[in-house]
């Protein structure tokens, strides 16, 4: 068990296992996004209440959760970091921050446009969209922090508090935000309404979740490996992946 | 362990006190932020009465963030900071001292001139109460948080703005309970359910915050 | 299972949102190519930088071995 917890922790035995799952996890990625985007495209039932637009969904689900998700991962990885001074676990961490922002904002914007024709405007402080608003900061605040230290060992560990400090925050702020939309604002139509909805419409959502799963672990996968070349490029293994005496690039 | 405590809160308050800016920049502010609202937005008494509680709370906010700044940035910058995190005191009760300083010198004068200017904001009377019991706890969970962001921006050099990023999202349930509190007062409701998360909130950082804060002083020291 | 719509033009335009849907999946479409591109770049970018620098020391260890060689070669 320890043995393989330190092989992992091996940045190059990281860069050479994943390459080769990559090219298999990344078809699986295509493969889903792509039968799941054409179904809830063309082969979906159109909502009753919300017509077409309703079809926005199966990009603003999968991406707000994944935005979630993506910030435990990222704290859990510093806390890992933080606690075994694992290089690869920080390495995971500053990979995952700008990915999660990247989606958060993602969900940010398909909720705007699907608000434009569902409530007639691009903004409303609903509860959902307000806590994605603020997930956001705090994956910028993250980013930020990381960029603006100098040492990297001080930069990824101050980054790894902060994301534990907003794990920890995170079900307080969304229980919060939950708690303040129900006192102000009268139910409106909710951008998911899970069990109420028919099959039909749950089935290529479904797809659609695995596939951004499978996508968030490919671009993680690729953003580790590329920070791992930067961080090892002085090493020697890299300089004889990249060719002996440069001779053959790779 | 308590003598270093008490030294710290002893020393913190004594400095405020002598180098007075410290404690009359914060209350400064929220004043004069509250007199720009009813010049910006209208002095009718109605209009104000509905807003008083939001803005009340948004300023506590702020004026917390720019006081939270200065937390540890003396210290840093004098040595004492270092001195503090290589003695053998637990780095815990020597980071709780000083966001208790911080909170006598910035959260309660707050706290305590909430009335007045509730007040001048044409607060209904039943949002009094609510209004100074809320910033009460509120401004801790503020001060303990906001030492948080500080520990971790002290040892930069352009630190303030990135502060307000990383702490404006970790005080939002603060200012939903606390203005909304002072809200349902005013409308007629109890006020016991926010009340009792504002003090959730309260001993959940309080048992959370000094320990982030000491790791984030050690990280921003040591690397 | 079928397709939900009569004809091509029907699909585009979703019975008046197609511009929300379309436009939404474009832009999310975008980011995550972007989250795709991004590190490969980067990456090409940093061995192609690793490469650099292996040239450059096999030059001058090249030099270095044959530094007479080098200085005639300069003069002309």
């Amino acid at each position: 068990m320890w043995q393989w917890f330190h092989r992992l922790g091996s940045p190059r035995w990281f860069y050479q296992a994943s390459g080769k799952w990559l090219p298999w996890l990344s078809g699986v990625a295509v493969l889903l996004l792509m039968i799941g985007i054409a179904w809830g495209l063309g082969f979906a039932p159109q909502d009753a209440k919300q017509g077409n637009s309703f079809r926005i969904i199966y990009i603003h689900v999968p991406a707000s959760f994944l935005a979630l998700a993506g910030y435990y991962v990222m704290a859990l990885a510093g806390a890992v970091g933080l606690i075994w001074k694992m290089k690869l676990a920080d390495m995971v961490m500053k990979s995952a921050a700008p990915i999660g922002a990247a989606l958060t904002f993602i969900a940010l914007v398909t909720g705007a446009v699907w608000g434009k024709p569902t409530w007639g405007t691009y903004w409303v402080w609903d509860a959902r969209i307000t806590s994605m608003l603020v997930l956001f900061f705090l994956y910028l605040g993250v980013i930020a922090l990381q960029y603006s230290y100098s040492g990297q060992d001080a930069a990824n560990k101050a980054s790894a508090v902060l994301s534990l400090v907003g794990m920890v925050n995170i079900p307080i702020i969304y229980k919060s935000v939950d708690w303040w939309y129900t006192l102000h604002q009268p139910a409106t139509i909710k951008l998911t309404e899970a069990p109420s909805m028919h099959p039909d419409m749950f089935h290529p959502l479904l797809v659609m979740i695995l596939g951004f799963y499978c996508f968030y672990a490919v671009v993680l996968i690729l953003n580790t490996r590329t920070e791992i070349l930067y961080r090892e490029r002085r090493t020697r293994w890299v300089q004889d992946m990249v060719g002996p005496a440069g001779e053959s690039g790779q | 362990m308590g003598q270093g405590f008490l030294a710290i809160l002893r020393r913190d308050v004594l400095l405020a006190f002598r180098n007075r800016g410290e404690i009359a920049n914060p209350v400064i502010f929220f004043f004069i932020v509250v007199t720009l609202i009813p010049l910006g937005l209208t002095p009718e008494a109605s209009r104000l009465a509905e807003i008083a509680p939001g803005i009340l709370w948004v300023m506590a906010l702020l004026a917390s963030l720019l006081s939270v700044e200065g937390l540890f940035l003396s210290d840093y910058r004098d040595g004492t900071l270092e001195q503090l995190v290589i003695s053998p005191q637990p780095l815990y009760l020597m980071v709780l001292a000083k966001i208790l300083a911080h909170w006598l010198i910035s959260g309660l004068p707050l706290t305590l001139l909430a009335p007045v200017l509730g007040m001048m904001l044409s607060l209904p009377e039943a949002g009094y109460f609510p209004l100074v019991l809320g910033l009460l706890m509120g401004t801790a969970v503020l001060s303990l948080v906001g030492a948080i962001g500080a520990a971790l921006t002290v040892a930069l050099r352009k630190g303030g703005l990135l502060l307000s990023l990383i702490v404006m999202p970790l005080y939002m349930p603060v200012l939903i309970f606390g203005s909304s509190a002072v809200q349902r007062s005013v409308d007629g409701f109890s006020i016991e359910g926010p009340m009792a998360v504002m003090g959730a909130l309260l001993a959940f950082s309080l048992l959370i915050s000094p320990f982030a804060t000491a790791g984030a002083l050690r990280v921003s020291m040591h690397g | 299972m079928m397709f939900r719509f009569d004809s091509l033009q029907d699909f585009l335009q979703m019975s008046g949102h197609g511009p929300y849907v379309w436009s939404a999946y474009v832009i999310s479409i975008a980011v995550m190519l972007w989250l795709v591109i991004s590190p490969l770049r980067r990456r090409r970018q940093l061995l192609a930088g690793v490469l650099r620098q292996q040239r450059r020391e096999a030059m001058r260890q090249h030099q270095e071995e044959s530094a007479d060689d080098f200085v005639t070669e300069n003069r002309k």
